[in-house]
């Protein structure tokens, strides 16, 4: 039996409200599936199962107050489990008959990790993907044994170990909302503070170093302009998704700024999920992930993109794109500002950022000349990169750009 | 046959309203940039220009989108354009 907790959907979230159940009790769910969606201080999530089985017992029914990360909602057979009155009462019991909330054989599902988790890793051998699943589903580390190369231990031990282990104690009492965030009602005032808290934790702990390069955009804008003229405007590419490209594929070349600072070290992300910041109507932001941007197409991305725009502001996003993230985009688009120095988001390793194209001086073959810039920044965490890494990473978005048909 | 420009004006504002949902067409100044009064963005203004271009049935070259950033500006160039 797994317990499906309240989750915490990114390092900024601290509570949530259970909206609405999408399973019923007796009900099939697939990994991936949308169990139950799930209001935090910003958006409206869709929060995915980590598991396959049967949703067994609904310990929560929808409510208006609000929960900490890591409050049980839900009692979860996992596949290949027998039902759990098997192996107590002899008669066969249909499913619905569940489980009560905290049996010993009762694992974890979504939580907080426990005090400690990351500091007890760090000592452990086990592969950066593990490593944050432990963290996700709140698992104690002491229980992991290590099947891979040398007892490494994989994915698949703590998926295995997720669907087994008791449960850790509930969720510690600092998890709580303060008073003051439970007595702002107002999605505004809870916005600012979850901003507050994330950006807060970010500047108190995370070194961060800040580059800039200025980009001649006129091969990208020239290419952008012949491809969108033979197109209906359904097709048309904006040029931020050039930019996403360009940073996902520089970050292949340097992928020590792609990835997260997890227990006092960096692990680098195999898999490039940009976060793509955008601002909500009425104030505001999330970053929600493009993921595989690097492997994506250009349309392929325009039309996830447009899809995750219109998403974002009506406030529902999936839980997979809230913390999934490896790296955040900010681009402040056509009329903002010249250059844009962020915040990284924790715990990732790095922010992109650009500003405005606009038209400058620029000596081409020796003669000034009137063309499109773009000012690239990037703001790294010091404790994992050095600058001269992130310098070589800014150098690649701009070689990229100059050959956009080939992004 | 043309529409009435008073349809043409309800068409507009109702594409407009899809990507500003807070908007008030009262209070929708006729020639100053929706981008600027309504704080649209450039992902906002492809859909706007989207579903402009499904209301009326016209595709909108990427090259007009300058015409269509005000009120006044989609009229004329709707009222040139489109037929019901």
């Amino acid at each position: 039996m797994t317990r499906y907790l309240m989750p915490k959907l990114g390092a900024d979230m601290t509570q949530g409200r259970l909206v609405q159940w999408c399973k019923k009790p007796g009900e099939k769910i697939e990994r991936g599936e949308t169990i139950a969606v799930i209001e935090t201080d910003k958006v409206n999530v869709d929060a995915e199962s980590f598991v396959t089985g049967v949703l067994e017992k609904i310990l929560v029914e929808p409510r208006d107050d609000w929960l900490p990360v890591g409050t049980p909602l839900a009692v979860i057979r996992v596949d290949g489990e027998a039902p759990e009155e098997t192996e107590t009462a002899p008669a066969p019991m249909p499913t619905a008959a569940a489980a009560p909330p905290a049996t010993p054989a009762t694992a974890v599902h979504a939580a907080v990790p426990p005090a400690g988790a990351e500091a007890a890793m760090a000592r452990l051998r086990i592969s950066p993907a593990a490593r944050k699943r432990v963290l996700d589903l709140g698992l104690d580390p002491a229980r992991l044994e290590g099947s891979g190369p040398g007892g490494r231990i994989t994915l698949e031990d703590v998926e295995r170990t997720a669907a087994a282990a008791p449960a850790p104690a509930p969720a510690p009492a600092s998890a709580a909302p303060a008073p003051a965030v439970a007595a702002a009602t107002d999605r505004q005032a809870r916005m600012r503070d979850a901003i507050a808290t994330a950006m807060a934790r970010s500047k108190r702990e995370i070194p961060h170093y800040y580059l800039a390069t200025t980009v001649d955009m006129a091969n990208a804008l020239a290419w952008l302009d012949t491809r969108n003229r033979e197109r209906p405007v359904t097709e048309r590419l904006l040029q931020g998704v050039l930019l996403v490209k360009a940073t996902a594929l520089a970050l292949r070349e340097v992928p020590e700024l792609n990835g997260f600072w997890l227990d006092g070290r960096p692990q680098k992300s195999e898999a490039i999920h940009v976060g793509v910041a955008i601002s909500l109507r009425g104030g505001g932001l999330v970053a929600p992930a493009l993921h595989d941007a690097d492997k994506a197409s250009l349309d392929d991305l325009m039309r996830r993109l447009q899809e995750l725009a219109q998403r974002a502001r009506a406030l529902s996003l999936r839980s997979s794109e809230m913390t999934d993230p490896t790296v955040t985009i900010t681009s402040l688009g056509e009329r903002g500002v010249e250059s844009v120095f962020g915040i990284i988001y924790p715990p990732q390793l790095a922010l992109v950022g650009f500003g405005k194209v606009v038209e400058r001086p620029w000596v081409v073959a020796g003669e000034v000349k009137p063309r499109p810039v773009v000012v690239a920044t990037l703001c790294g965490d010091h404790r994992a990169t050095d600058g001269h890494r992130g310098a070589l990473f800014l150098a690649a978005v701009d070689r990229l750009l100059q050959e956009p048909e080939k992004l | 046959m043309t529409l009435a420009p008073e349809e043409i004006r309800t068409r507009i504002v109702a594409a407009l309203a899809n990507v500003a949902p807070e908007l008030e067409p009262a209070t929708l100044a006729p020639n100053v940039d929706f981008r600027d009064q309504l704080d649209l963005d450039s992902m906002d203004f492809l859909n706007f220009a989207i579903g402009l271009s499904k209301t009326f049935g016209v595709d909108v070259p990427e090259a007009d989108y300058r015409k269509l950033s005000t009120l006044d500006g989609c009229v004329a160039y709707f009222t040139a354009r489109a037929t019901a």
